[in-house]
């Protein structure tokens, strides 16, 4: 396939990915917008001032960067697994998969749309997050980096969950009982040093707790690990989901017989 | 004629497939489809038609033998033989969410069309089909006879040499199946080799010059349209009467049967052999004035049916 037909067809992909969680807004962007809110308001205003500081921070200020990273990755997350396993579904799918494009745009194509995704609720949080706290981003850079990483990571998680996907059950799973956990457990509301070491240690095999991190220092300029580290485990993470998710088209799982 | 022949838009050597659940649903299929044919293949639920049209669209995997397409493997020439295929599928196969205009010029986006171009395709072939006005309704709202002509405009807006179409009229209206029959013939006048599947088989007797009989997984009958309808022994023709019939007309002929159907009407069965002025004749002779008449069965239906019990 020549290059500007390639490009082409990824850039198909995405406006209609685009397009569709666009259509259906009140399902994709405003619940998460008002369930982080939620979390601004009690956490933050209300419990947060009896809690004090934490990690040297207000409490509020402290748990955004862990907030706006949740509302990146369930909905990364949520985008590719629910509108790859619609296509399977409603056997759209097809569309694509008769054509000429290659199965690595297919891939990219479906990771780019969560990820637009998982940024656009990032920037909701973010602005509204501004009601509730003065957020300063120390490093512009490095959170823009982390926010693109960890989006694309629960982008091709969901897309490797939908491939599997045989029911809209299946798709539901993975979100509540693992990446769930994950996420609480990852740092979002507490710095780990308030963990005992067996459990610092446990938290450090959660990936979660690294892009927390990392993207806490980018806004706050304080951080539980290594940031080296960290963007290391994300272009890992990726590199790795990217070949297993991309190994699982061509062998057709879940979609050819 | 030999796989690789240039002329052959379609060439099927040795293909199987059995699924994982063990069935065999294709048993060593050979087959050659001729470079702007209308090309029939029929045969009963289950038969393997679908399984080789999913093939030829790399929806399945064969479990052995090649597909070449305009003489190039579809296993090894992906990108050019899927430029020269669209493919119309037996079930609906669109988000029922997206507007008509967007699957369609979204599609396009899949084959490297965009713009203007992909406009201009899209505008082109829902015109033909007759689905412009409903351009920007969902296309859940559209009727069943709707939904697969923008299955056709989508198949076709990259404009393929090789169009496949699984059972595009099951479902549709009279009126409707004659309109989609014309625009497949004017498509197949201006140069697309068709492949129908399809059970109407009156459908496949008007359009098709070829046809193939698949059951159980094998071909069983692979010819003309023609030579098969050649090998109908006999066939049997009804009489509508303008007069009440008294008594049913006799014919000196050993090979000619006659019934009576009712005071109206009867029937005539004879040789395909023969011509059927003679008929006529005697009819006449007897004061017998014919107001119309028309063949009790299907022909192609009684082929069908005797390829698949042989």
């Amino acid at each position: 396939m020549q290059a500007n037909h390639i490009y082409i067809a990824f850039e198909t992909i995405l406006i209609k990915e685009v397009r569709r969680f666009t259509r259906i807004w009140l399902q994709t962007l405003v619940p998460p917008a008002i369930t982080i809110g939620l979390y601004f308001l009690i956490f933050g205003n209300l419990i947060g001032g009896r809690i004090g500081q934490m990690g040297g921070y207000d409490y509020v200020d402290f748990i955004v960067p862990g907030l706006i990273m949740m509302a990146v990755i369930q909905n990364a997350y949520a985008n590719v697994s629910s509108s790859f396993f619609s296509n399977k579904f409603q056997r759209c799918i097809e569309e694509i998969l008769v054509s000429p494009v290659p199965n690595y745009i297919i891939l990219l194509g479906f990771v780019a749309g969560g990820m637009a995704r998982g940024v656009a609720v990032g920037l909701i949080v973010t602005v509204m997050s501004f009601f509730f706290t003065s957020l300063h981003i120390e490093h512009v850079f490095l959170t823009l980096l982390v926010v693109l990483l960890t989006s694309m990571v629960f982008s091709l998680a969901g897309f490797i969950n939908a491939l599997y996907a045989n029911t809209f059950d299946d798709i539901s799973i993975i979100p509540t009982f693992v990446l769930t956990p994950l996420i609480y457990l990852g740092g979002v509301f507490y710095s780990i040093e308030l963990l005992p070491s067996f459990g610092q240690w446990i938290s450090a095999l959660n990936p979660v707790l690294y892009m927390v991190n990392t993207f806490r220092y980018g806004i706050l300029g304080t951080s539980d690990v290594n940031i080296v580290w960290a963007l290391f485990m994300l272009v890992v993470f990726s590199a790795g989901l990217f070949a297993v998710a991309l190994y699982l088209l061509r062998k057709g799982t879940g979609l050819r017989q | 004629m030999q796989a690789n022949d240039p002329k052959n838009a379609i060439s099927i050597r040795g293909l199987t497939k059995t699924y994982t659940n063990g069935f065999q649903a294709l048993k060593g299929i050979d087959l050659d489809v001729k470079e702007n044919d209308f090309f029939a293949l029929l045969g009963p639920n289950g038969a393997g038609k679908s399984t080789i049209i999913g093939i030829i669209s790399t929806l399945v995997r064969a479990s052995s033998g090649t597909i070449q397409v305009f003489g190039q493997n579809v296993a090894t020439h992906v990108y050019e033989t899927k430029l020269s295929l669209g493919i119309v599928p037996q079930e609906i196969n669109f988000s029922q969410f997206e507007k008509v205009g967007d699957i369609v010029i979204t599609q396009a986006g899949y084959y490297g069309l965009r713009g203007e171009l992909a406009k201009q395709r899209a505008e082109k072939y829902l015109r033909k089909l007759d689905l412009w006005e409903k351009r920007d309704n969902r296309s859940r709202m559209l009727s069943g006879g709707m939904k697969r002509r923008l299955m056709i405009a989508r198949a076709l807006v990259h404009e393929p040499r090789l169009l496949i179409l699984d059972e595009p009229t099951a479902g549709v209206d009279i009126e409707l199946r004659r309109s989609m029959w014309e625009f497949l013939q004017e498509l197949n006048r201006n140069g697309t080799t068709i492949i129908l599947t399809t059970h109407y088989l009156e459908e496949a007797e008007s359009l098709c010059r070829n046809i193939a009989i698949i059951n159980q997984g094998q071909i069983v009958e692979n010819t003309s349209m023609r030579k098969l309808l050649d090998k109908l022994a006999r066939q049997t023709l009804i009489f509508d009467t303008c007069d009440e019939l008294k008594n049913l007309p006799v014919f000196n002929d050993s090979d000619i049967q006659c019934n009576a159907i009712d005071s109206h009407s009867f029937e005539v069965s004879l040789s395909t052999s023969r011509d059927i002025n003679g008929l006529y004749a005697a009819l006449s002779d007897q004061g017998v004035l014919i107001k119309g008449m028309r063949n009790k069965t299907n022909r192609l239906e009684e082929l069908f049916l005797s390829s698949l019990k042989s």
